[in-house]
């Protein structure tokens, strides 16, 4: 596992399940602010001096599908044996000159099958193979009774097709058999192959209900060029028990279409001429576009392009794209930018080693990842916060472990620490042949200088301590006190994870409990005068009889909290016959109007 | 300009004595389960300026006998791990104990655990004295059974110092503390406390207690 089959990548999934983010929904709008930015770039270049990287300041600025500055391994630029390898975007730079922006390379993946194909593998994997010849659908409930979802090979040579009523094709097949859909698990498992086929390249996305989407700009060449990628990512799915078919264009809109409608793979540099003979239904367009675009004899995209641009955009008004041939076709040739919105950003940090053969076990391979990671953090003066180790698991999914650090980290032993343990619970299926760490949240870390008696620096110390708990236990077990704004005694400590909060000191009160039961426990008491102390209370079938006692001390409930009705609290520090000392309260008052009589508690314990 | 040297904050703390402050594992073995008094005594013990402590909990513990109630601990910085088994209490300890930043681990473990063997005990031992953290394991509602701990205590609060103010209410807490295995000074048995005066925790001698002892069994 030495350097040449140590990749770098840059894909990875977020821990956090955070709602959508927020994009440039409008492509109108993208559109608008895309020539905005051409012209101004346009007219810059004889004033710039250093072409390249401006340029690349300048496409991040407007698109989100940027290229992280920087990747794991040694730099390129001063290995030239490893350049090719490693080049980052200054490769992709290269291909249109350097004073134009990088064209981007998008691959759309069009799984036609997905249901089918998902529902026969389980099939087998369970033992129960479905037969070649017989022929099945997968079916949904609508509204006059089960419609096809999916159909098998045997059923759609007799001419079944997905959108069909299952009684109407009964009669088309008789020995039809019907299974039940599962749109939703369809759905997951579209979303965790999504997952895993970052170990290609960073940026991806599911689209649709049939395909996914990538951004393979800058990724091609570690697979070897274009092609060898599109036939190892069509081999390696076959491989799953999937179909999938795979096209490599200049736009997403290309891609889709040349993926779904072109007789073969043809290599695709201009968009327009090479989508020129496909049907308009490659556009993505909704049916009822497409009829009314047939109708007006604009039957190919070619036919459509030629069309004026101002009839165009005065036949079919703005709507939502899938009825704006015009939006498509810009989208299509390059006009109005599509970028791939992949749901989460691929981390600034991040190594790889792929294996010849799946293995089980990830022990072995965490030591030189994370010395690798840890080299790359320091020649950036960084220092990760969490970090992800991924393994891209043989069938087609993906195990996660994360761990997170108190302060930044680039050491690698500590990094290497910080999994111990917790590889077990990762379940590697049929083994795994990818495995990539890396840093998903990374802050600068300078360079510090270290004793020079070589004495243990106590603070780091205790920083590495709490990340060890903290990884072992889960962040929430290992808390620091927090002080909150409140007189109630249960509400005036707030436990925070101290991971995340620096200790604060707290104010000593000699009249405080060194233990509080959570929640107070009832105790029925004996008691001389209803506002007085108890004189003897019975708590955890125990009779404790008060010898002397001190208080009380008034507790009133927060208005502005607690709900109309809270009663007040009267707090005794008592000591019992045997000089164990407590912390009784009465919860409110004999007629107060707040309740019937009042309730008894022990609260806490005493030194 | 004369250059003076910066005070240290953690020396306007006041210093323990060294004989209290010698780190090694010390166990507490509670009279009552749900007396405070054991954690207290081991509190008594640290010094606030040494560092944090790091409070470890099982789930029974803090269930039984509550979790430390930060305004009543007094300037202890405090860490607090909560876990599930015993044994998690026994490794979380000796990852703590290898960390020369804190100023104490403390350990509670409820019952009788067979985790927490005469190995795991020399474990702690052996790592509390080479770190320099003094380590406390508090045992509730269980049997001194073998261990390796360097000091063992048995604890009971007694009634408490006359409150000067208040001659109905109980005033500064007082101890019996009997160590009754000990490696590096006799075993004994004393009215503990903290001195009036300065603060320190104090072991006085305990003459009369067997009476009062019998007093308090029989009220």
């Amino acid at each position: 596992m030495k350097g040449g089959d140590k990749l770098p990548v840059l894909a990875f999934p977020t821990p956090r399940k955070t709602g959508p983010r927020p994009r440039a929904a409008d492509p109108r709008r993208l559109a608008r602010a895309a020539e905005a930015l051409r012209a101004a770039t346009a007219a810059a270049p004889e004033a710039q001096a250093a072409p390249a990287r401006p340029a690349v300041e300048a496409e991040e600025t407007f698109t989100p599908v940027g290229i992280p500055r920087w990747r794991a391994g040694p730099d390129a630029p001063r290995d030239p044996a490893r350049q090719g390898r490693m080049a980052d975007l200054a490769g992709a730079e290269g291909r249109d000159g350097a004073t134009e922006r990088p064209r981007r390379r998008i691959l759309s993946l069009h799984l036609p099958r997905f249901a089918i194909e998902r529902w026969q593998t389980a099939a087998a994997r369970a033992g129960e193979p479905w037969p070649e010849d017989a022929p099945l659908a997968l079916a949904l409930e609508g509204p006059h009774g089960p419609v096809i979802h999916a159909v098998n090979a045997a059923a759609a040579m007799q001419g079944l097709a997905p959108g069909a009523r299952v009684v109407d094709m009964r009669a088309l097949c008789p020995e039809l058999r019907t299974r039940f859909a599962d749109p939703r698990g369809d759905a997951a498992a579209r979303r965790r192959l999504m997952l895993w086929a970052r170990r290609w390249c960073p940026w991806t996305a599911t689209d649709g209900t049939d395909g996914l989407i990538m951004d393979i700009t800058g990724s091609d060449h570690l697979w070897g060029g274009e092609a060898a990628m599109r036939d190892e990512i069509e081999t390696r799915l076959a491989t799953l028990g999937l179909t999938g078919r795979a096209a490599i264009a200049p736009t997403r809109g290309a891609a889709w279409a040349l993926a779904r409608f072109a007789p073969a793979h043809p290599a695709c540099d201009d968009p327009l001429a090479a989508c020129g003979p496909l049907p308009v239904a490659a556009l993505r367009l909704e049916p009822d576009t497409v009829l009314a675009l047939d109708r007006l004899g604009l039957s190919t995209i070619g036919a459509l392009a030629e069309v004026p641009r101002l009839s165009l955009a005065r036949r079919f008004r703005a709507g939502p794209p899938e009825t704006d041939p015009l939006l498509r076709l810009d989208q299509l040739s390059g006009r109005t930018p599509e970028p791939v919105d992949s749901p989460d950003d691929p981390p600034r940090f991040a190594v790889q080693a792929r294996l010849p053969e799946p293995v089980i076990d990830p022990v072995p391979h965490i030591p030189a990842l994370a010395e690798e990671l840890c080299a790359g953090l320091s020649a950036a003066g960084f220092g990760a916060r969490r970090v992800v180790l991924t393994l891209y698991r043989t069938d087609g999914e993906v195990a996660q472990a994360q761990a997170a650090t108190s302060q930044p980290s680039r050491d690698p032993a500590h990094l290497v620490r910080l999994f111990g343990g917790r590889l077990d619970r990762l379940d590697p299926g049929f083994g795994f042949d990818l495995v990539t760490l890396a840093a998903l949240v990374a802050e600068a870390l300078p360079t510090r200088q270290r004793r020079l008696d070589g004495a243990a620096e106590a603070e780091g110390d205790l920083a590495r301590l709490i990340d060890r708990l903290a990884a072992r236990f889960g962040a929430h077990a290992l808390t620091r006190p927090w002080p909150a704004p409140s007189h109630i005694p249960e509400r005036q400590t707030l436990w925070r994870p101290a991971l995340h909060v620096p200790s604060r000191p707290y104010p000593a009160r000699p009249d405080r409990p060194l233990r509080l039961f959570e929640p107070p426990e009832e105790i029925r008491v004996l008691y001389a005068v209803p506002e007085g102390p108890p004189a003897q209370f019975v708590w955890r079938r125990q009779r404790l009889r008060v010898a002397r006692f001190a208080g009380p001390e008034r507790i009133a409930p927060e208005w502005w909290r607690d709900r109309p009705g809270t009663r007040l609290r009267d707090y005794y520090r008592i000591e019992d016959h045997t000089g164990r000392r407590f912390w009784l309260y009465r919860e409110g008052l004999l007629h107060d109007g707040r309740g019937a009589e009042p309730r008894w508690f022990l609260h806490g314990a005493f030194a | 300009m004369a250059s003076s040297p910066a005070p240290e904050p953690a020396s306007a703390l006041p210093r323990r004595r060294p004989e209290l402050r010698q780190p090694t594992l010390s166990e507490i073995f509670p009279e009552t389960a749900m007396d405070a008094a054991a954690p207290a005594f081991a509190l008594a013990h640290l010094d606030p300026g040494d560092g944090p402590v790091l409070w470890v909990q099982d789930r029974l513990s803090a269930r039984e006998s509550g979790r430390p109630f930060p305004p009543g601990l007094g300037r202890c910085e405090l860490l607090h791990l909560q876990v599930s088994r015993p044994i998690d209490v026994l490794w979380a300890m000796e990852q703590g104990l290898g960390c020369a930043g804190l100023g104490a681990v403390i350990g509670e473990v409820w019952g009788s655990a067979p985790a927490l063997d005469f190995t795991a005990t020399k474990r702690l031992a052996l790592r509390s004295e080479a770190h320099g953290v003094p380590a406390w394991l508090i045992r509730r509602a269980a049997p001194p059974e073998l261990s390796a701990a360097r000091e063992r205590w048995r604890l009971s609060s007694l009634p408490a110092r006359a409150e000067p103010d208040d001659a109905r209410a109980p005033g500064a807490p007082l101890w019996s503390a009997e160590l009754f295995r000990a490696r590096w000074r006799a075993p004994g048995r004393w009215v503990a406390g903290h001195d009036p005066e300065s603060g320190e925790l104090a072991l006085g001698h305990a003459v009369g207690m067997d009476e009062a002892e019998a007093l308090r069994v029989t009220a």
